[in-house]
């Protein structure tokens, strides 16, 4: 059973520009929106056979619905965001309070190293990966390292539209890996390729990367992936995957998509 | 003025994430240098590495740029402190955990400032100001009680010789020591330097600093196999303006002069003279009378030689002794630690040694010069220039020739017509 922590739409809305996603002028339709989230938790649960546990959604707190970057967690162990946006800091509080009350040994980064939880660290059982230089700081990536026991490589992000790894990096139940290379730098783009077979590389072409076909949720062979991305399917599908299409546009507007409205709890 | 540098530590995964390459990448592509000063490599694949590099720039704006590029892949400043230091216990006396230099220019931190050690030379200790504010070599036997003296490595750095803009013989800035290369292309540039360093002499000669000097330390070897002419016409030439010698060098130099023999032997036959085994005796024993080297030379007793030629150009001699010396001559240094003294005083403004035949001279200099001062070691002996280097002295270029034919070459290169 994979559980998935998810945080209702009720306050989400474009309040400020921290990403090039997101425009002031360009709102969200809340009722469009809500229908939006509704379906793609229906999708988890009834097709991929996700488990949701919920946050409350906090008035004020807009980007609260992006449940990826609460933190990052393995077995029993949490350890809450540290947002670089004064704007999404105020969410830390909510989140480590949510890990506490369920019982997490949680650790906390110190003020100032920048994290932004598993909306920028991804990876497959032994080796995990690491983004940074948009929102994280690679010297997170010692602590983390130290804390979870896991090898993390960090890997440079040079595209500002894809400012969190989970934009541009899907890692896959069956050890394939779901991108899109110009995302990164040369030297990341080199280690992926040396630790990732050619095989077992799926790359994304630009036009499905710009609708986040990479912000996809993998539970066994389901890939929850938003609507609109038929290449990706078609490469999914290849390799014996199902995937399981959900519009998300109206989220798109504040630069998230599926894999970024929810947390992998185990 | 040292080159602007900062030590930096990058730790994490950084091998195989290629985080390491990338930072030496972005070090050199904004025209700095590095140094990997030391690098740790995690066993296993969670261990993380970590990596201390130095980095260098040709300016301070330079250095900046390159730490501002390189911070956001997690390379930090090393945290730097003031360098500590600790009164001496007793006059000549340092406090135990003194720090030892070595010949290669230094600083230490003194209030955030990186200060240069004043004097540098290998094996000594570092003496800080009481105003805080300056640091010199200080030899242990120099110190006195109270001085604030530097302990621990904390706030010393030692920065590697930068590679001179002249590119010859002394460029590659290593002992090479084998009698079987070619030596005429090494005295070329000796002599290239020789007669640069001789313009500056005579500029400084009226007014100004006196920093272009050519130091030449020599053993009798010079007088015994032949080298006394060269050498005299090379200090008469204003290329030579400081030598370094034993009792040996000035009795055997004047002794050529009173007697045409070298400790016995006949100078033009080549043989030993009867009873010339005394010449060298009788010289000192007549020098000392006179009183003085100088009296000897100013009241015309010798007017031809080495020494009259270092006394009528007003080359400073020092002159230390041994052990084993007779007499001595007059002048002769016979304190060691004063005579250590008089050698540091004369080596400012050296900016060439020349280490002529003489293993115990050519150590002790070695000894007093810093690594800055390009220095050429002549010995038939190969064990010699070796020795020089295995102290230290690695900027040492070793030539393997017989110290007169070395000295006549070098003369004849610089317009020599004996």
């Amino acid at each position: 059973m994979s559980r998935l922590l998810v945080c209702e739409p009720e306050y989400f809305s474009i309040q400020y520009e921290i990403n090039p996603w997101m425009r002031l002028s360009n709102s969200v339709g809340p009722e469009r929106a809500r229908i939006q989230w509704q379906g793609l938790m229906d999708v988890l649960t009834n097709k991929a056979g996700a488990r949701l546990e919920r946050i409350k959604p906090v008035p004020g707190l807009p980007d609260m619905v992006f449940t990826a970057n609460a933190g990052s967690v393995l077995g029993r162990k949490a350890v809450p965001s540290r947002f670089r946006h004064p704007e999404r800091q105020r969410e830390e509080p909510c989140f480590e309070q949510w890990f506490r009350e369920q019982g997490y040994d949680v650790t906390q980064l110190e003020e100032g190293l920048y994290f932004e939880g598993a909306g920028d660290l991804l990876g497959f059982p032994d080796t995990w990966f690491g983004g940074y230089r948009q929102r994280s700081d690679i010297r997170a990536y010692i602590r983390l390292s130290e804390i979870f026991g896991r090898e993390i490589i960090p890997v440079e992000l040079v595209d500002r539209r894809f400012y969190h790894l989970d934009t541009c990096f899907c890692p896959l139940s069956g050890g394939e890996l779901l991108y899109y290379p110009p995302a990164f730098d040369g030297y990341a783009q080199k280690v992926i390729e040396d630790r990732i077979g050619r095989d077992r590389r799926l790359v994304v072409p630009e036009s499905e990367a710009l609708r986040f076909a990479c912000n996809a949720v993998c539970i066994k062979q389901r890939v929850v992936l938003p609507e609109g991305c038929a290449e990706t399917m078609a490469l999914l599908a290849d390799r014996g995957y199902e995937p399981c299409p959900s519009p998300l546009d109206e989220f798109m507007k504040a630069g998230g998509s599926a894999k970024c409205l929810t947390l992998a709890l185990d | 003025m040292s080159a602007p540098q900062e030590t930096v530590l990058l730790q994490g995964h950084i091998i195989d994430s290629l985080i390491l390459a990338k930072v030496l990448d972005a070090i050199l592509m904004l025209g700095g240098t590095f140094d990997l000063l030391d690098v740790q490599i995690g066993v296993t694949r969670e261990q993380p590495s970590r990596a201390r590099i130095l980095v260098r720039a040709s300016s301070g704006q330079q250095l900046t740029d390159i730490l501002e590029a390189i911070q956001p892949h997690g390379a930090v400043v090393e945290r730097e402190s003031d360098c500590r230091v600790e009164p001496a216990p007793t006059t000549g006396v340092l406090p135990p955990e003194f720090y030892a230099t070595t010949h290669l220019p230094t600083q230490v931190r003194l209030r955030g400032e990186w200060i240069d050690v004043e004097g540098i030379e290998m094996d000594v200790a570092i003496r800080v100001g009481a105003d805080g504010s300056t640091a010199h070599a200080v030899p242990m036997g120099q110190v006195r009680e109270g001085d604030l003296i530097v302990v621990g490595r904390e706030g010393v750095r030692v920065l590697p010789l930068e590679r001179p803009k002249q590119r010859d013989v002394f460029s590659f800035m290593q002992a090479q020591v084998s009698s079987e290369r070619p030596h005429r292309h090494i005295i070329a540039d000796i002599a290239g330097r020789m007669t640069v360093l001789r313009e500056g002499y005579r500029e400084a000669r009226s007014g100004g600093c006196q920093d272009s000097l050519v130091l030449l330390v020599g053993g009798p070897a010079i007088v015994h196999a032949g080298g006394r002419d060269a050498l005299t016409w090379l200090i008469e030439s204003e290329f030579v303006h400081v030598l370094f010698g034993g009792n040996a060098l000035a009795a055997h130099d004047m002794e050529a002069h009173l007697y045409g023999t070298s400790l016995g032997y006949g100078l033009s036959a080549g043989r030993a003279v009867p009873h010339g085994h005394e010449h060298h005796l009788r010289t000192i024993n007549r020098i000392r009378a006179i009183g003085s080297i100088e009296k000897a030379v100013t009241s015309g007793v010798v007017t031809g030689g080495i020494m009259a030629a270092c006394v009528r150009h007003g080359v400073r001699m020092v002159l230390a002794g041994s052990i084993r010396d007779d007499g001595p001559l007059p002048g002769v240094v016979t304190d060691s630690v004063q005579a250590q003294a008089a050698m540091r005083a004369a080596l400012p403004g050296v900016k060439l040694a020349l280490l002529v035949a003489s293993t115990l001279h050519a150590v002790a200099t070695g000894n007093l010069l810093p690594a800055t001062v390009p220095t050429v070691c002549v010995d038939v002996n190969p064990a010699v220039p070796t020795k020089l280097a295995d102290r230290g002295s690695f900027q040492a270029v070793g030539l393997v020739m017989d110290a007169a034919s070395f000295l006549r070459e070098l003369a004849r290169e610089l317009g020599w017509k004996g």
